[in-house]
């Protein structure tokens, strides 16, 4: 096996054999080289954070039609690294009657569950992190840590607004779980697996032609997750101040705002393997897996553009809005679509791969419309129900 | 005596860890903290599961408990008490009753357990291609095996929800 084909490997199989050499147990060895390659995944994760928050700063200018940083080093590429040193070397303050321990573990918590998604993340055929047979679901059960850290950063903070930010938090989060545990059953029913490489592996198509509703719906409840405008009420800095992390300062503040950017990312690379075929892309991943993290990491730079997208694009909705927008529609919309897809995966199993793929795709452009129809008539009727005892009134002068 | 093993190491480590934090549980005096220790256990105990091989219950057993139970005892903490750093006394003084019980029930269990040959064997590795998941889910829905159950829980559940409506619903 060549450095060409398995890079990672062959460098493990190196050090092992250079331990081993110094005359260490063939089992530490292969646990601390395991251990190096860990810390190494998360330093380069930590180091391309640095500059998501440049791509971030970048994008939303030209959303805006400013020019972002352009003043340290080219293109302003350095800017992060100043961020970095103002944060470092801001004071770190700690509330009065604070509870220290729940305060400072919050954030420690929150950049935790980020980088413990990526020990799920198959970047390359040949590097499959972690290949956990119940891959998809590891996905909700790191959101959950996330949510804890919100709600321990909220009520240490001993501060009504930080409170408030993390009571909403909480609920954003609790409630789109289900649609997006139900859309993360979409590829499994297609792949027949819950393991993140199988689903991979089954996307000849990309499960983005077969299932677009399951995709947009997993789009949505993945921003909301991630507490991103249009569902960034947590921060609601109209009228929370900052939310949850007003009280945090100094490096602290930066890991709940990395952590937020990673996150954003990882979601976009998740949003890529689950539908949009991972490190796949016409056979160019078999060449070499430099290129199949390369292409991954393309794709999930898309996604986070897609999410950048959407957040300087929308305003921020009041909770009751984001509430009713879940409850009553795209969960069961999610359902819905769950029956749809799970009916017409039984009906077409043994149909060939493009009618399968167009029955699907129909399935779901159908049950979009429906719910679509659904939904305009409910408002229209909302409409008339409050637009109507005006009528009355102006008919009265 | 025989060198332990790492996975009895880490058992250990987790068990000692998931021990102390439900003693933790009952002892603290702060109830947010106690429900935050009550995370931790549950975490302790989804770690063991891991160490089973039992993928699919440890992730469920952090989705479930720590994602929607946990999370909903601090907010029943938060929501009903007047001060959120309520750390008055404790409501009754039954708990030495609750330490005989749960003493008794300790030695109950090791006492049933010790005529069982798995209690004192090592267990044998799972043999590869073994798909766990697979096997529960077809178990869960096969007429031969728990489909009467889990349809059961689930009629149950749903009871539960429409109750939980009813009490919530505001009649006009």
């Amino acid at each position: 096996m060549s450095f060409w084909n398995d890079p990672l490997k062959v460098a493990a199989d190196w050090l092992e054999g250079v331990f081993t050499g110094w005359g260490m147990d063939a089992v530490f060895a292969h646990v601390l080289v395991a251990f190096i390659g860990v810390l190494l995944l998360i330093m380069i994760l930590m180091v391309v954070d640095i500059f998501l928050v440049w791509i971030e700063r970048k994008v939303v200018a030209r959303f805006q039609d400013r020019l972002g940083p352009n003043r340290v080093g080219p293109f302003g590429l350095f800017h992060p690294f100043a961020d970095i040193v103002k944060l470092i070397i801001k004071e770190d303050t700690t509330p009065g009657n604070a509870d220290k321990v729940v305060y400072n573990l919050a954030p420690i918590l929150s950049m935790m569950s980020v980088l413990i998604l990526w020990a799920v993340v198959p970047l390359a055929p040949v590097m499959l992190g972690t290949d956990l047979n119940v891959g998809v679901l590891f996905l909700i059960a790191a959101g959950a840590i996330g949510t804890l850290a919100i709600i321990m950063a909220g009520w240490a903070s001993n501060n009504k607004f930080a409170m408030i930010g993390g009571f909403r938090q909480v609920a954003v989060m609790v409630s789109f779980e289900i649609p997006m545990l139900t859309m993360l059953m979409i590829p499994v029913i297609f792949a027949g697996s819950m393991n993140i490489n199988d689903i991979i592996l089954g996307q000849n198509t990309w499960y983005f032609v077969i299932s677009p509703l399951g995709a947009l719906i997993f789009l949505i409840a993945a921003i909301a997750e991630l507490g991103r405008a249009p569902f960034d009420l947590a921060e609601g800095e109209s009228e929370l101040v900052s939310g949850f992390n007003i009280e945090y300062s100094g490096m602290k503040f930066g890991m709940f705002y990395a952590g937020e950017l990673l996150h954003a990312f990882t979601f976009g690379g998740f949003w890529a393997i689950l539908f949009f075929g991972g490190y796949r892309f016409f056979g160019l991943e078999q060449v070499s897996p430099i290129f199949a993290i390369l292409i991954l990491t393309f794709k999930a730079l898309l996604g986070y553009w897609v999410i950048m997208w959407v957040k300087y694009t929308m305003m921020r909705i009041r909770i009751d809005q984001m509430l009713a927008f879940n409850w009553k529609f795209l969960t069961p919309l999610a359902f819905a679509l769950l029956l749809v897809t799970a009916l017409m995966n039984a009906l077409l199993s043994s149909a060939p791969a493009w009618l399968f793929a167009l029955g699907m795709f129909l399935a779901n452009v159908v049950t979009g419309w429906v719910a679509l129809e659904i939904a305009r008539s409910a408002a229209k009727q909302e409409r008339e129900r409050i637009e109507g005892p005006k009528k009355a009134v102006e008919a009265h002068h | 005596m025989k060198l332990m093993t790492a996975q009895q190491i880490i058992f250990l480590i987790v068990a000692a860890f998931t021990l102390g934090s439900a003693l933790m549980v009952v002892t603290t005096r702060n109830l947010v903290h106690a429900a935050l220790w009550l995370v931790s256990t549950l975490f302790g105990v989804a770690v063991i599961y891991a160490l089973l091989n039992a993928n699919f219950i440890a992730v469920v057993q952090v989705v479930i408990y720590i994602g929607a139970i946990a999370i909903l005892f601090i907010f029943a903490v938060m929501l009903t008490r007047r001060d959120m750093r309520d750390s008055g006394p404790q409501l009754n003084s039954n708990w030495w009753l609750g330490a005989i019980v749960a003493a008794l029930v300790f030695t109950g269990l090791v006492f049933l357990l010790q005529g069982w040959s798995g209690f004192t064997g090592t267990a044998a590795d799972l043999p590869s291609g073994f798909d766990p998941i697979g096997l529960l889910g077809e178990a869960l829905v096969s007429p031969e095996a728990y489909v009467l159950p889990f349809e059961v829980a689930s009629v149950l559940l749903l009871a539960a929800l429409v109750g939980a409506v009813y009490v919530a619903f505001n009649k006009k």
